[in-house]
């Protein structure tokens, strides 16, 4: 396989995306890194940015420099010797520049599928819709001389399926970043018997010189990272739905997220994930992976409530918070919506009350962020659930049990056959989505 | 050069090093720019003189404001500090990071030539206005520039880089990375002492490891560290320069002036490479100057500001001014004769590395300090000056090793 061959000519799906953006952004910097090479000086690249909303792709490019901009500014000392030879470059930020108007040379941005018809490697990120993803696989390689490479950045369809509907021989693979694909270090690669190694070689190779993680699971709808979220998720709802009896539904909605925030001392609550990846996303997500699960119901009639209601989430173009089960303003959480009635209520005429129903935070728990720093992040975590466990608060209590129920679904992953081990569904949630500890521990059943 | 007169400093002033390490730094917000900062120094010596009016001359001294801040002509600020400035004869003076040591020769020749009996020197430069890989190019203006596009991206922190790989060579790397350390350890703790200096809040408790931490030749240079440099830093310093007349003018006692008794100033070919990176030989030059002009020996001093504008630098000066010989000044840091309570205490309000480095203002704050620890008003920083050894030294260097200022001072 001649590596730098697969990159002359690359297309990324739904580049405008929150996803493709990422994924468009981290490629032409890894092409960018072979076309600088002095061996493939006569060598042309070239880097499609296909997306259907034409009025996002100036705001793509714009993105797309601003993060060139300081990938530069992060690796100038490298940048100094790529570009040794260019006498006329003599500043960092002359040689910077050089840099960002060559990257940009190699990005057509554009609405045409017909641009990948040339590609020798084609990158999916458009929206979790199967039917769609089969569409344009098929178009696209019943038009294009190379047999192309498909990779998918679908987070839970099922690539064998994607291959057969699309009649792909074995051209595709999952290559699942996480969000946002230039920061999250994880990528989930999901193989199928019919691929050959070449692409499975390429796409370990191409992870790597991303600087990414890659973990291998097995092709399950949902896969590993979806696998845990999803049902981790439906459990955080369904809480909010018991504690109902207790309290209203928007303050148990807001007792979830805290416990799931603070006291599981995760980067955000639950349903402030939910929000983050979209309310829609998550009812999509567990709408595709609910056909394949036997002997479990990957539904919730909640989210469906708030999809009826417009409620979405998801961010706005300059990467603030939209609305979803809690309101923001300035990244903190304001207001918490009762779906029952869709009002949102204000987090300061109940916070203290609830607060107060769960019971003191122990001093052995560490804010997420502090946690997450430290070298002794197991160690520390266990001393919080030992405190949890001794405290007998009602608040300790359902964090026990909201952690034993993720241990649960990190085991039922590997018992699936989803994940090959503990350690990989642990690497998944530590990379992808940043937790400081893994759910497959033993301090949480202790 | 030895002064045919009496020459004094007084009233010494510094701002705030502003930069990374001072909690109220926030590089997102907008910060003050240099007229704040000469206008605090400024202000703040000429309210201890009694006034602008007893002013005859300013000078300033700056390196690059021209591109930190797209602002040169700063001669002319004098008059924004006080009105009372304003028409009166004022110039700014540039030798790279040695710029504020100018500012004080050229103060001190006004006086001689009698020209001024009172000048106002102050030193400037406001560095945070563009992020370190570009601060990078700029002070890069301090070397050769034919020769920056073979330098790297960090270029001063190569060059010095360089000459840590070479000392390496001569005494071992271990030990020279154990005295890189225990220089950075100094620094911290002696800034720690001192409320303007940009290291006052660090809290880092084992300083030493920290200094040891490996290099990054990937994202920075082979054989230094980022704790082996001196800070990116906006401040001003300001002192006045008066003759014996300017100081009953400014009704300044004596005993709250420190007398100038040496001065050493060397400029060396900037096209030049060093003949041996090991060595300071311009720094010898002028500090050898400053003393025998003086009339002293390195035994006499009671304390010494070195440009430490990395540690490598600090070192490699220990046995330039001829504190230990050839080869040993990694063995003279690590043997601690260099801390506040050893032989002789060195940079003792932290130096480039713990105080900071506002470049033009450097050679002008370094003069602050020893005006400070000589009349007794060095606060919490203050140590013993012995009856015996009343001098104190300054060496303020622009580039690497090409202009030097080396001022020696004597207690009242």
């Amino acid at each position: 396989m001649d590596y730098t061959e697969k990159l002359t000519n690359i297309t990324v799906l739904g580049a405008a995306g929150k996803m493709g953006s990422g994924i468009l952004l981290l490629s032409a910097l890894e092409v960018a890194d072979h076309m600088l090479k002095p061996e493939n000086k006569d060598k042309h690249f070239v880097v499609n940015a296909v997306d259907v909303t034409s009025s996002a792709l100036p705001g793509l490019m714009a993105y797309i420099r601003a993060q060139v901009l300081k990938a530069a500014e992060k690796k100038t000392v490298l940048l100094r010797k790529m570009y040794a030879g260019r006498k006329d470059l003599i500043e960092n930020s002359e040689i910077i520049e050089a840099y960002i108007a060559d990257v940009m040379s190699l990005i057509r941005p554009g609405t045409r599928i017909e641009a990948a018809y040339d590609s020798t490697l084609i990158f999916e990120a458009v929206s979790e819709n199967a039917d769609l993803k089969i569409r344009l696989f098929r178009q696209i390689n019943e038009n294009n001389p190379n047999k192309p490479w498909f990779f998918t950045n679908t987070s839970s369809v099922p690539i064998g399926g994607l291959n057969e509907s699309a009649a792909l021989e074995g051209r595709v693979l999952g290559f699942h970043f996480y969000n946002p694909p230039a920061i999250q270090k994880l990528v989930e690669l999901i193989t199928i018997p019919e691929n050959n190694n070449e692409i499975t070689e390429f796409a370990l190779q191409l992870a790597k010189n991303m600087h990414k993680v890659v973990v291998h699971s097995n092709d399950i709808a949902g896969f590993i990272g979806n696998g845990h979220f999803m049902r981790d998720a439906l459990y955080g709802i369904n809480e909010a739905l018991r504690l109902k009896s207790e309290m209203p539904l928007h303050e148990a909605i807001y007792a979830v997220n805290r416990i799931t925030q603070d006291f599981l001392m995760r980067p955000m609550g639950i349903f402030q994930l939910i929000d983050y990846v979209g309310v829609d996303v998550v009812r999509f997500i567990m709408n595709v992976m609910n056909p394949y699960m036997s002997n479990e119901e990957l539904h919730s009639p909640m989210l469906d409530v708030l999809f009826a209601k417009g409620v979405k989430g998801g961010q706005y173009a300059d990467g603030s918070q939209k609305n979803g089960f809690l309101k923001y303003e300035k990244g903190k959480v304001v207001e918490v919506c009762n779906p029952e009635t869709g009002e949102y209520v204000p987090v300061a005429a109940f916070a203290a009350r609830v607060d107060a129903w769960l019971g003191e935070l122990p001093a052995e728990v560490l804010p997420w962020k502090n946690l997450v720093k430290s070298p002794e992040k197991d160690a520390l975590a266990a001393k919080a659930f030992e405190a949890y466990r001794n405290l007998g608060k009602r608040g300790a209590a359902i964090a026990l049990s909201y952690a034993r129920n993720s241990r649960e679904i990190g085991l039922k992953l590997v018992s699936d056959g989803v994940a090959r081990s503990a350690d990989d569904v642990n690497t998944v949630m530590l990379t992808g989505f940043f937790h400081a500890y893994g759910p497959v521990n033993d301090f949480v059943v202790k | 050069m030895k002064p045919h007169k009496k020459i004094y400093m007084i009233a010494g002033y510094n701002t705030v090093s502003m930069g990374t390490g001072r909690k109220e730094f926030n590089p997102k917000k907008e910060r003050p720019g240099l007229e704040h900062y000469l206008k605090e120094a400024g202000q703040g010596t000429l309210s201890q003189i009694g006034g602008a009016a007893k002013v005859d001359e300013g000078v300033v001294g700056n390196f690059m404001a021209a591109r930190f801040n797209k602002q040169a002509h700063l001669g002319a600020f004098l008059g924004m500090i006080d009105p009372q400035l304003r028409l009166k004869p004022s110039i700014s003076v540039e030798g790279a990071c040695a710029s504020g040591g100018l500012a004080l020769v050229s103060g001190i020749k006004s006086v001689l030539s009698g020209s001024a009996e009172v000048v106002l020197a102050l030193g400037i430069e406001v560095q945070n206005t563009v992020k370190a890989i570009y601060g990078a190019d700029i002070l890069a203006g301090a070397g050769w520039f034919q020769r920056r596009k073979d330098g790297q991206a960090y270029f001063f922190p190569g060059q010095f880089s360089d000459r840590a790989g070479a000392y390496f060579e001569k005494v071992g790397r271990e030990k020279a990375r154990k005295a890189f350390a225990r220089w950075y350890r100094n620094a911290i703790e002696n800034a720690r002492l001192c409320p303007t200096a940009q290291e006052f809040d660090n809290k880092t408790a084992d300083l030493e490891a920290q200094g040891l931490m490996e290099p990054s030749p990937r994202s920075f240079t082979d054989h230094l560290n980022v704790f082996d440099c001196s800070k990116v830093s906006d401040g001003a310093s300001a002192i006045a320069i008066v003759s014996e007349e300017g100081l009953t003018r400014c009704g300044v006692s004596v005993s709250d002036a420190v007398e100038v008794v040496g001065i050493g100033h060397a400029a060396d070919d900037i096209t030049a490479l060093p003949e041996d990176l090991t060595r300071l030989t311009t720094v010898a030059h002028a500090v050898k100057q400053a003393l025998t002009s003086a009339g002293i020996t390195p035994a006499d001093l009671a304390t010494v500001e070195t440009h430490d504008c990395f540690t490598i630098a600090g070192i490699l000066g220990m046995e330039a001014i001829g504190l230990a010989p050839e080869g040993k000044g990694a063995d003279f840091v690590i043997e601690g004769h260099t801390a506040r309570d050893g032989k002789i205490p060195v940079n003792t309000t932290g130096g480039l590395i713990g105080w900071g480095h506002p470049t033009g203002a450097t050679g002008v704050h370094q003069a602050v300090t020893i005006w400070e620890q000589l009349t007794g008003k060095a606060g919490n920083s203050q140590i013993n000056i012995p009856a015996d050894r009343p001098y104190g030294l300054t060496v303020n260097m622009g580039g690497d090793d090409r202009t030097v200022v080396a001022i020696v001072f004597k207690k009242n």
